[in-house]
């Protein structure tokens, strides 16, 4: 408890202003505020705007990192200006001065203040955020099994502050991208054993080019999130239910290109890249090349394989053939694929949940 | 030192420049590389994202085969995503006793078992933690003299921190930049450098993949960064031989070379541009770079 009795010290705050009636561009805005080490960076812009400047922005409610109102960036990466400590921001910056900006990926209304309606709600409301159970009701509550219900509380714990979407690499080129805070939140349904719409959801999820397929695994919204909801982690189990479970063969590739992977393992030990292309297009056999949307996708790629070729990057043994892992250890992976594939369920641990246990 | 060595798959397929890169700095830094030939795929998170559970088993598989290997001090990987995927599943064999159990009753048929605690390093962890870049520097016999180096990290080995175990005392993510320096090159900062390549979109979503392909290589450009470095071959998949592609998309030319790690250490260690492989990438570096100048003529 000692760290709360250290005394006031000033820190300087860099603050990204912008003020769309002005007709100004953005600029920097330094401020140096008194405060605890242990106080958060929001409190550093309220006492700036009480006493420098009252027209600072920013949006803020509960200061306890609940209602996810304060999203912004602080020394470029995204969290709440109330969950981070003024000493903790200082130790992180480039210069001793702490940077706060906007969040990435949503447009500017003024300030630190980004339109959430324009792209974070808007892509929540795609994803019908709400259960879908027309049947009979029970007489009283719906009985659920305790594990399915822990199992969805992860993405429960979402504060919807957008620290996630203003991270995401994915949506920096494809604006469109249903993105991560959306697509976690489509989970809390999919994985909801009360939903009665789970195929139709992820039939949505995956034919949608900007649906979970439109994922690049970057793992930011991973980092982003303050809340431990893992959304890129539940956009790989909408996936697998999608993809694995469910069968569902998309329109973007999405499930074939997992089923080539796979394939590809058992058959190989390794990947073979040169089939990566046509299996994923035209079907998962070697005979996907023959598909016309295989063909149309190997003619667009036959200059860059040309090109590999002439520089000896690959060889055309390796682009025909592959290369495989010795016989009598491909056997052993594929009794692995068996054994795992076998089993009536999936078994998937989820840290989670469980927690470490040494 | 010795190590259990894990190539991949792409870095003996499409990419066989980098393992051939790295069969030749090896000896130069003293690491004896002990091939696990038996060893199946990591998956690249795609075998977790269909069942979570082959994923941990065929990995546990590779990790209980570097294991097998006597005298080995850890296991040592060439590709940010083998390094990520891999230690997504050692991070639930290793947490759990129960699940752990299980997965080794599937590899109990081969005589295999994983027992937690195993070491995965990346070559760069490898060379920073390892080797030490003063003892490194001191090795230089060609100084990367007025090379302007960017860094390519690839999302795999920079995130999440905390399963990567990065943190002050190994700041993992900033490696690159430390390894430039100590063979004497000069660090290109730009805003792409720890962002993702567009790999694992190619065949979704091809248009998003190479855009993001091509922003970082401009980014790159405008920094006037005179190649990249990369320790993921799937990304150099997307930099390098697509770049062509990338170009039509972003509207510029980039000719931007992208070495492999191994390479940028072996040029540095006086290996010839050749025997590196460099001549087989797509953007050959000898075509922007004046070897003989830039980085030959410097020689200490």
């Amino acid at each position: 408890m000692a760290e709360t009795h250290r005394p006031p010290e000033q820190f300087t705050l860099r603050m990204r202003r912008y003020d769309p009636e002005s007709g100004e561009a953005p600029y920097w805005d330094e401020h140096t505020i008194e405060l605890e080490p242990h106080r958060s960076v929001l409190e550093g812009i309220l006492q700036a705007k009480a006493k420098f400047d009252g027209s600072i922005g920013i949006r803020c409610s509960c200061r306890a990192a609940i209602c996810g109102s304060c999203g912004v960036r602080i020394n470029g990466e995204p969290g709440l200006a109330c969950h981070t400590h003024l000493d903790h921001a200082k130790a992180s910056s480039k210069d001793g001065v702490i940077e706060v900006e906007p969040m990435g990926n949503m447009p500017v209304i003024k300030d630190m203040i980004v339109d959430m309606d324009a792209v974070h709600w808007k892509k929540v409301q795609r994803v019908t955020p709400w259960l879908l159970n027309e049947g009979p009701q029970p007489e009283r509550e719906h009985i659920v099994p305790r594990e399915s219900m822990v199992d969805i509380t992860q993405t429960m714990a979402c504060i919807q502050c957008g620290a996630c979407v203003s991270d995401c690499l994915a949506m920096e080129v494809d604006p469109g991208f249903i993105g991560p805070a959306a697509l976690a939140k489509a989970y809390r349904f999919v994985g909801d054993p009360r939903d009665e719409e789970q195929r139709e959801r992820l039939l949505d999820l995956s034919e949608d080019p900007q649906g979970i397929y439109d994922c690049t695994h970057c793992f930011k919204c991973v980092e982003a999130c303050p809340k431990d909801v893992n959304p890129m982690g539940q956009i790989m189990r909408l996936r697998r239910i999608a993809g694995a479970d469910q069968h569902i063969n998309d329109q973007n590739n999405g499930h074939r290109h997992e089923e080539t992977v796979v394939t590809l393992i058992k058959d190989y030990g390794l990947l073979h890249e040169a089939e990566m292309i046509p299996r994923s297009y035209g079907g998962n056999s070697w005979f996907g090349k023959f598909h016309p949307a295989a063909g149309k996708e190997l003619l667009s790629s036959l200059p860059v394989a040309i090109r590999g070729i002439a520089k000896r990057k690959m060889s055309i043994k390796i682009a025909l053939f592959g290369h495989k892992i010795p016989a009598q250890d491909l056997k052993a992976v594929q009794k692995i694929y068996e054994k795992v594939e076998s089993k009536p369920e999936r078994y998937e641990l989820n840290l989670y949940v469980t927690g470490e246990d040494e | 030192m010795k190590v259990a060595y894990w190539p991949g798959c792409v870095s003996r397929g499409f990419t066989p420049e980098l393992h051939g890169s790295m069969a030749k700095v090896a000896p130069l830094l003293d690491i004896e590389l002990v091939q696990l030939d038996r060893a199946s795929c990591c998956g690249a998170g795609v075998i977790a994202e269909h069942n979570q559970e082959l994923a941990d088993t065929l990995n546990a598989r590779t990790f209980a085969l570097a294991q097998q290997v006597q005298g080995a001090e850890l296991m040592m990987n060439i590709c940010s995503t083998c390094q990520g995927a891999q230690g997504e599943c050692q991070e639930r064999l290793d947490a759990n006793a129960e699940y752990r159990a299980h997965v080794n009753s599937t590899l109990a048929d081969e005589g295999l078992s994983y027992e937690k605690g195993l070491t995965n390093k990346n070559f760069l962890w490898l060379l920073v933690e390892e080797i030490g870049l003063d003892k490194l520097g001191g090795m230089v016999k060609r100084p990367l003299t007025n090379l302007k180096v960017g860094p390519f990290y690839g999302c795999y080995i920079v995130r999440p921190r905390a399963r990567l175990g990065i943190d002050d005392e190994h700041p993992r993510d900033h490696y690159l930049e430390q390894l430039i320096e100590a063979l004497g090159g000069t660090v290109i900062e730009y805003a792409g450098m720890r962002k993702c390549c567009g790999f694992p979109i190619i065949t979704m979503n091809k248009q998003a993949s190479l855009k993001q392909a091509g922003r970082h290589l401009g980014d790159a450009v405008d920094a006037e960064a005179d190649c990249l470095v990369t320790p993921c071959p799937l990304c150099h998949l997307n930099l390098d031989m697509q770049q062509p592609l990338a170009e039509k998309e972003v509207g510029r030319e980039l000719n931007m070379p992208v070495l492999h790690l191994p390479q940028l250490v072996g040029l540095a260690l006086g290996l010839e541009p050749k025997e590196l492989g460099l001549s087989r990438h797509v953007v050959r570096p000898t075509s922007v770079i004046d070897w003989s100048s830039a980085v030959v003529g410097a020689a200490a």
